[in-house]
């Protein structure tokens, strides 16, 4: 009995991470431009490989009957890094003047970036 | 139970084969350094399906080194499209 609701919860949460992982591909494969992409990569991504972490965890405690903490201090790290990540590279995208998808309505730093270029070259001068 | 595990790895791989198709056509460098980050993060439910299905726990150091060396990979290449150069240097002594 107990094994069968173990073996449910196992398999229920890697199947969560491998939809999300199968999500993150549909979404690197469909969307329009950089900032869209990293959009989907690092937030469903990292909800995947948490979850599938999480099942083997589960696999290794509930069956296997040892507590592996090197997976869980993974999980942690990777919900720390994976947003920071994804973070770091639309902010370099965007400064080094990688274009947006050319239907979107708004772009709020690109005003900011001018002000800065400017005091950059008064700065020099 | 081992022919679920089976049907799990094949499908992270079908994903990762997307992944390798935007590494290959992305149009600017950013999009090829996300594909290989969600690469990375792909590689590593990879290997904690596989310790389950080879049962051992011998592989799961390799899940956070793994992604110990994606997040540094990510952030060093991101900052040398930023700035031209990974290690700056001082500007203290001339």
């Amino acid at each position: 009995m107990t094994t069968i609701i173990a073996n449910i919860l196992i398999v229920s949460t890697i199947v969560f991470g491998v939809i999300f992982i199968l999500v993150t591909a549909i979404g690197l494969i469909r969307l329009p431009d950089v900032y869209s992409r990293t959009h989907a990569a690092s937030k469903s991504a990292t909800l995947g490989v948490m979850f599938i972490l999480l099942g083997v965890f589960l696999h290794f405690w509930l069956i296997e009957g040892h507590i592996n903490t090197r997976i869980l201090l993974g999980i942690v790290f990777l919900f720390i890094t994976g947003p920071v990540g994804g973070h770091v590279i639309g902010r370099s995208a965007y400064l080094t003047g990688v274009k947006l998808w050319d239907k979107s309505v708004k772009d709020e730093l690109a005003p900011v970036v001018a002000e800065r270029k400017k005091q950059h070259e008064q700065n020099k001068t | 139970m081992m022919v679920f595990f089976w049907v799990m790895v094949i499908l992270i791989s079908l994903s990762m084969l997307a992944f390798i198709y935007r590494l290959i056509v992305g149009p600017s460098i950013p999009d090829r350094v996300v594909a290989l980050d969600s690469l990375g993060v792909a590689l590593i439910c990879m290997i904690g399906l596989f310790s389950i299905l080879v049962d051992t726990s011998f592989f799961l150091e390799i899940i956070l080194l793994l992604a110990i060396l994606a997040f540094i990979g990510t952030v060093a290449f991101s900052k040398f499209l930023e700035k031209g150069e990974i290690i700056q240097r001082d500007n203290d002594h001339s």
